[in-house]
């Protein structure tokens, strides 16, 4: 196992106030967890993934992902079971895709 | 919204199962609750252990839920896992309100040995202890992996279980049986024999499970609902009315080598248009049968 972790900084608040995780820890697949952070306008990235060495790859996919979507204040999670780049990437996007919709639950009876 | 059962995760199956935006969870992956033991061994882990747990309603009703994510080490049950059903059945006694399982699983997880088995008896006393308390516990089955090893047995101390066609449910897995007797005792890879053996019709046929649905969330949801109405109580008289049926049918079907053989012994004329038959074509012939 490896661990990684990436910062970036100059993105946009999110107005979600919802975690989501999107993804199973399937063969060739991950799960990312995607939640609002007090990060000092930071978005941090980090990797937990079975696949050792592929650092430069991973620093690729997450800074694209990030310059796709310039976030602030929200901390991604990924626990990663040998996932293409390709998987990476469209994971991300969904867990973006899933925190803008985030709607509250409804009040509790 | 995805309408295979099969096909969808444990959290897309909770979405579909219970009223609209009614679930809750319990220890959500934000807590980040992990296995120690994959951990020390250098493995992945998933932030919610391979199990979904909460509170909703289903069809207005309000329930606590456990959903295993069979993509996850095949649903495989491990410490965190395992006490996360354990937790929820036990606030099920607390609050008096029934469980619904939705089980996929290969069973104890051995990554983590007697960690993992004594989760596994413990999910069971919980379930047993639940019904015991006047709580319905109720299991549906239609996942890729199946239901397999404890968790084969811990449904089968539910109140009620759900299968659909492509649901599985057996003690020993299909490989297992294969790795420890050989190929010629029985062949995994013959997906028919399979079914034939551990598939949903058959599982019906034996009365294993309460029905058997089509691969769609409203066909279980639905069966899973009435399921909760009509759990009955669990007393001396129907473990010992269970004990009686399990060795009538031993006597009845104890030399079959084969699924059809057990059809035929129940009276379907043409054993081999069982596994051919429309989910509803074939409940209307298998009442008639179980019910002889």
């Amino acid at each position: 196992m490896e661990h990684l972790h990436y910062r970036f900084t100059g993105g946009r608040k999110t107005r979600a106030a919802e975690s989501r995780i999107v993804g199973v820890v399937a063969s060739g697949n991950l799960e990312v967890l995607i939640e609002p952070a007090p990060l000092q306008g930071a978005c941090t990235v980090d990797i937990d993934t079975a696949a050792n060495g592929f650092g430069a790859v991973w620093e690729a996919v997450v800074a694209d992902f990030f310059s796709r979507h310039p976030l602030a204040d929200v901390r991604i999670s990924i626990n990663d079971n040998g996932a293409t780049p390709a998987i990476v990437a469209l994971r991300l996007d969904q867990a973006v895709e899933e925190l803008a919709a985030a709607v509250p639950p409804e009040p509790r009876a | 919204m995805i309408r295979s059962y099969y096909e969808a995760t444990a959290r897309e199956r909770i979405d579909a199962i219970l009223d609209a935006r009614s679930f809750r969870e319990l220890m959500p992956p934000t807590e980040r609750v992990v296995s120690p033991h994959l951990q020390a061994l250098s493995l992945p882990v998933a932030f919610d252990d391979g199990v979904v747990v909460g509170r909703g309603a289903i069809e207005g009703r309000e329930v606590l839920i456990a959903a295993q994510e069979g993509g996850f080490m095949g649903g495989a049950v491990g410490e965190v896992h395992g006490a996360k059903i354990v937790g929820v059945l036990q606030r099920a006694i607390r609050e008096h309100l029934p469980v619904v399982l939705l089980v996929e699983s290969g069973g104890v997880r051995l990554q983590e040995a007697n960690a993992g088995l004594i989760a596994v008896s413990e999910v069971m006393r919980a379930i047993l202890a639940a019904r015991s308390a006047g709580v319905p516990v109720v299991a549906a089955i239609g996942g890729q992996y199946g239901c397999f090893g404890g968790m084969g047995i811990a449904v089968s101390c539910s109140n009620a279980i759900v299968m659909s066609e492509e649901g599985r449910l057996g003690l020993s897995g299909p490989e297992v049986i294969e790795t420890a007797h050989g190929v010629e005792e029985f062949d995994s890879h013959d997906r028919a024999l399979v079914w034939r053996t551990v598939g949903g019709k058959h599982r019906y046929l034996l009365g294993d499970c309460m029905t058997i649905v089509d691969d769609e969330m409203v066909e279980f949801r639905g069966a899973l609902a009435a399921s909760i109405e009509a759990a009955g109580p669990l007393t001396l008289e129907t473990v010992e009315a269970e004990h009686a049926k399990l060795s009538r049918r031993l006597e009845r079907f104890g030399d079959a080598t084969d699924g059809e053989d057990v059809w035929r012994a129940l009276g379907w004329a043409d054993p081999a248009v069982v596994p051919l038959a429309d989910t509803d074509v074939f409940l209307t012939q298998a009442r008639l049968l179980r019910a002889a």
